[in-house]
């Protein structure tokens, strides 16, 4: 184990210093002044630089090796991005300034939403969102507006019980009702179940596309026909937009309205948790209620412009993750049209690839193809006394990281695996042989797998005292 | 530039491997009339080296507020970030990595959020904080949720000096839901007006939002609102900054319910707004209620220390529609940031942040309270920033200011009729320098040229 940074910390130590104050003043007297100290730890440079290498160390991550969990889209980072987006004409940017002083800045936001408005086929978009669960609740106050401006009292949102979690959560913190409608035996909506679930209740059919089983909604045309034939509006969470590029565009198919993860999609890193990205677009009838300010462009020149009466406001204090944006920008430059469409085909390539060898071995439960992730199941191995935990804790034994497990929910031990158009046809054998492996072990030597993980920094940690007296918050008196 | 590693031979070979003889056998799923006719409209792709250049060009349209002598602020400070923050937070172990659900190979995130949620606590005097929000808006937003679900009331006060882009994302976010904002007019000395606030406390209020310092950087009585919201059975949602934590009193000790806030100085570069950092603390008596990720400390089967997520249950990906939040990617990098900030400049470093903070705005309100033809209107209970009231148009005013070199300040008349258009919301950090205050107060009285 690491001892923490307060118990590293020795009183008088300092790691950084600022200038000395040329301004200094007699006294300092404000009503209400701190009675405590804080409790800062105080540390030498190199000590912090030793504890911060100290916990990376006990990090997996994509620079180390594949990491395929499903829905999260970990492919490469690009370096030259991470170069590009620290350029102090960007990063020394404050969101006040004048126009004229941020023309680049407004060039690059006006750039990257034409961008995936071409990409997606959508009429418009906002980068305001910060995440793709806020871009959710964003598109969600969308419908709302539209609604609402049409004199329509809508309550239900309709979501099938393969979704996110995100999605019942968003449309609830949006005043919506969700309703879970079921998926039918080949894990897709089922066209009788959503006839009949559509009503004049019916604001929104929020699904995602490829669903997280990684299929495509065969029906996804009739679906749209449904939904708006009742006047209802159609989402689309793109979490997995990656699938899609250059093969369908959600707005040439009738959606309504539509999140991208820059982060996922489009290379930016995913930073330990963040921070993401999650632009939404809209077809023309709802562009008006898009979030505020919009860039514009005139002869050249970009500006700022609030004029849209009907928008829903601000979701973000200032534009976004701007500093995201410019790593999402660097890729789709780098890449151009033909590249991302690679992007795509080698991403359900690479899935169908190892699914193709992998469901030898593991319980398929939605025949595929897949496109860009496919959900295994090792409920072959429950007669072992093993489960998907199990499978999951030995593939970290052997260096690699593990795919989404338990979820979606509709799948008994789901193992969602999303290998990503970035790794090798080598990568991919290695991770498939170690699956295999790992399969053998739980029939041969199952107790390998139930005291896995042996060669992690730690091993399988007690979640239930954790959650029973949670330790949130290191002690004063540790340091 | 393609980041593909797969070859043509490679394709074929997974192709026969998959059993199909083509690509498009895979794309069979997706009907044929559905799918993209013809190419992207997008501009050809670029080498890394033709990336770096467009780039380098975009960036040079700019003209960064860090490049010139900045009194910007309203939220978002031009501040001192020590090399380390910038070393930690590219190491790829951290920003290549995600969320720590497998948590036996995710301990270096785990106990540096760990880490940064015990700072945050010390920071604020609170018990609990999360692992982070978007913003210090939605922070407040989801506050404001959390509070409502709490007390189950409908009203919430809200201060009239907030920053306007805070408080529209707060309208933006509660337009759905049955709670109210009525908002608290200031006094003539720019701050809360405690006996309107005494008159629309009801039994329906579920809290009260005091902004510390207000968006016009004037101290507010805490203890006294704080007495005053207890009184009445509201809860106190403090929206603080950081830095003056380390010399105003934090929420911890006037007996704040939730505190949230904006977290950008703490190491994180004003990069156009984005990403910033919202932070968020409350009582031990809340951390259910609390949105977001919180981790733990625990122990591993052999008894050795170790971190993990904990009280999911909270969480949308377990408890869905019923979760706190819907919150799910937040600003993990930027709460290391804080982190890697707070352990560098440390206890005397903090403090002396703020101290020069303070005293370097003093410097500057003091030479202004003796140049003629400006006014400022709200005396000398202000932490970092103050209003500034000038004989001429603010916008005026920034025009020449930056033909000096320097950025002036937020005119206010726009959002703040009240105050006029001559109006101005002056922020000086500790990395401003005595020679920058006096050139300020040279052109504030008339005789700066242009440059």
């Amino acid at each position: 184990m690491s001892k923490t940074i307060f118990e590293k910390s020795r009183p008088g130590r300092r790691g950084y210093r600022i200038p000395e104050n040329d301004c200094p003043v007699e006294t300092i007297e404000l009503a209400g002044m701190r009675r405590t100290p804080i409790g800062l730890p105080e540390m030498g440079e190199q000590d912090i630089v030793r504890h911060y290498i100290e916990l990376a160390a006990k990090n997996y991550h994509v620079d180390k090796g594949i990491y395929p969990l499903g829905s999260c889209t970990m492919k490469y980072n690009p370096l030259v991005n991470e170069e590009v987006s620290r350029l102090e004409g960007f990063a020394g940017l404050h969101p006040a300034q004048d126009e004229e002083d941020v023309q680049g800045a407004l060039e690059l936001i006006y750039r990257l939403e034409r961008a995936l408005c071409e990409i997606s086929g959508m009429a418009a978009f906002t980068l305001q969102p910060a995440a793709g669960a806020h871009g959710e609740l964003t598109g969600i106050m969308l419908a709302r507006a539209y609604f609402a401006d049409r004199g329509e009292r809508r309550k239900i949102v309709l979501i099938p019980d393969s979704a996110h979690g995100t999605n019942p959560a968003s449309v609830t913190i949006c005043g919506f009702t969700p309703k879970t409608i079921p998926s039918n035996e080949r894990g897709l909506i089922d066209l009788a179940v959503l006839e009949k679930e559509v009503t004049a209740e019916t604001a929104v059919l929020m699904l995602t596309l490829p669903n997280t089983l990684g299929l495509f909604e065969r029906d996804i045309a009739e679906i749209v026909g449904i939904v708006h034939a009742n006047g209802a509006l159609v989402y689309m969470d793109g979490a997995n937009m990656n699938a899609l590029l250059g093969i369908v565009r959600p707005g040439d198919i009738g959606i309504d309205i539509m999140h991208l993860n820059l982060h996922k999609t489009f290379s930016t890193p995913h930073g330990g948790g963040g921070p993401g990205s999650g632009p939404v677009g809209v077809a023309t009838h709802l562009a008006e209620f898009l979030p505020v300010p919009r860039v514009v462009e005139a002869g050249g020149t970009y500006a700022l412009s609030c004029a849209a009466r009907k928008s829903i406001g601000r979701v973000h204090p200032y534009l976004g993750n701007f500093n995201v944006f410019v790593k999402a920008y660097a890729y789709i430059r780098a890449l151009g049209g033909e590249g991302l469409r690679e992007v795509s085909e080698n991403a359900i390539l690479n899935a169908n690839y190892l699914l193709a060898r992998l469901k030898k071995t593991y319980d398929l439960k939605y025949p595929g193809p897949c496109m860009h992730e496919f959900v295994l199941s090792a409920r072959n191995l429950k007669k072992f006394g093993i489960r998907a935990t199990d499978v999951v804790k030995r593939l970290l034994d052997y260096g690699l990281h593990a795919p989404t497990v338990y979820f979606p929910l509709i799948v008994e031990e789901a193992l969602m695996i999303e290998p990503v158009e970035t790794e090798s046809r080598e990568t991919l054998d290695h991770f498939a042989e170690v699956l295999e492996t790992i399969a053998e072990e739980a029939e041969k030597s199952p107790e390998k797998l139930h005291e896995a993980p042996m060669n992690t920094p730690v091993r399988r940690l007690d979640e239930a005292v954790a959650a029973r007296c949670p330790d949130l918050c290191c002690s004063e008196e540790a340091g | 530039m393609s980041y593909i590693q797969n070859t043509d031979a490679d394709r074929k070979e997974m192709l026969a491997a998959i059993g199909v003889s083509s690509f498009d056998e895979l794309l069979e799923p997706i009907p044929e009339e559905l799918r993209m006719k013809g190419a992207f409209e997008l501009e050809t792709p670029l080498a890394e080296g033709g990336v770096a250049e467009l780039f380098k060009d975009l960036a040079a349209k700019n003209r960064p507020a860090s490049a010139l002598a900045t009194f910007l602020g309203g939220g978002i400070y031009d501040r001192f970030i020590p090399a380390l923050v910038r070393y930690v937070t590219s190491r790829s172990e951290f920003y290549t990595s995600y969320t720590p659900y497998q948590a036996e190979v995710s301990q270096g995130t785990l106990q540096a959020i760990y880490e940064y949620q015990s700072l945050i606590c010390r920071i604020t005097g609170m018990d609990v904080a999360n692992a982070s929000m978007y913003d210090g808006a939605t922070a407040l937003a989801e506050a404001v949720l959390m509070a409502s679900g709490i007390k189950g009331g409908g009203k919430v006060l809200v201060p009239r000096a907030l920053s306007p882009r805070v408080r529209s994302v707060l309208d933006c976010y509660l337009a759905a839901r049955a709670i109210a904002l009525e908002e608290m007019p200031c006094t003539g000395q720019g701050t809360l007006d405690l006996d309107r606030i005494e008159s629309a406390l009801t039994e329906k209020t579920a809290a009260v939002i005091l902004a510390q310092p207000n968006y016009f950087g004037l101290i507010e009585p805490s203890q006294e609102l704080s007495e005053l919201a207890r009184r009445h059975g509201a809860l106190l949602i403090a929206c603080v900054d950081p830095i003056s934590c380390a010399l105003c009193a934090p929420p911890g000790e006037y007996g704040a319910d939730i505190a949230v806030g904006e977290g950008q100085s703490l190491g994180i570069p004003q990069s156009y707004g984005g990403p910033l950092l919202g932070f968020m603390a409350t009582k031990s008596a809340y951390v259910r209620r609390l949105p977001g990720r919180l981790i733990s400390g625990t122990v591993d089967v052999d008894g050795a220390r170790g971190y993990v997520m904990t009280l999911q249950t909270r969480e949308q990906h377990i408890r869905r529609e019923k979760a706190t939040s819907n919150i799910c990617t937040n600003e993990g990098l930027c709460a290391l940031s804080a982190a890697v900030y707070l352990t560098s400049l440390g206890e005397q470093g903090v403090r002396e942040v703020a101290e020069q903070s303070f005293a370097k705005s003093h410097t500057l309100y003091r030479l202004l309270t003796r140049t003629k033809g400006c006014r400022l209107p709200y005396g000398e209970q202000f932490f970092q920033e103050f209003v500034l009231e000038l004989p001429m148009p603010a916008r005026a005013f920034l025009k020449t200011a930056k033909a000096n070199g320097i950025l002036g300040g937020i005119p206010l008349g726009e959002q703040f009729p009240e105050l006029g258009e001559n109006a101005l919301l002056v922020a000086v950090t500790e990395k401003r320098t005595k020679q920058e205050i006096e050139r300020y107060r040279d052109i504030v009285a008339g005789k700066g040229g242009g440059r």
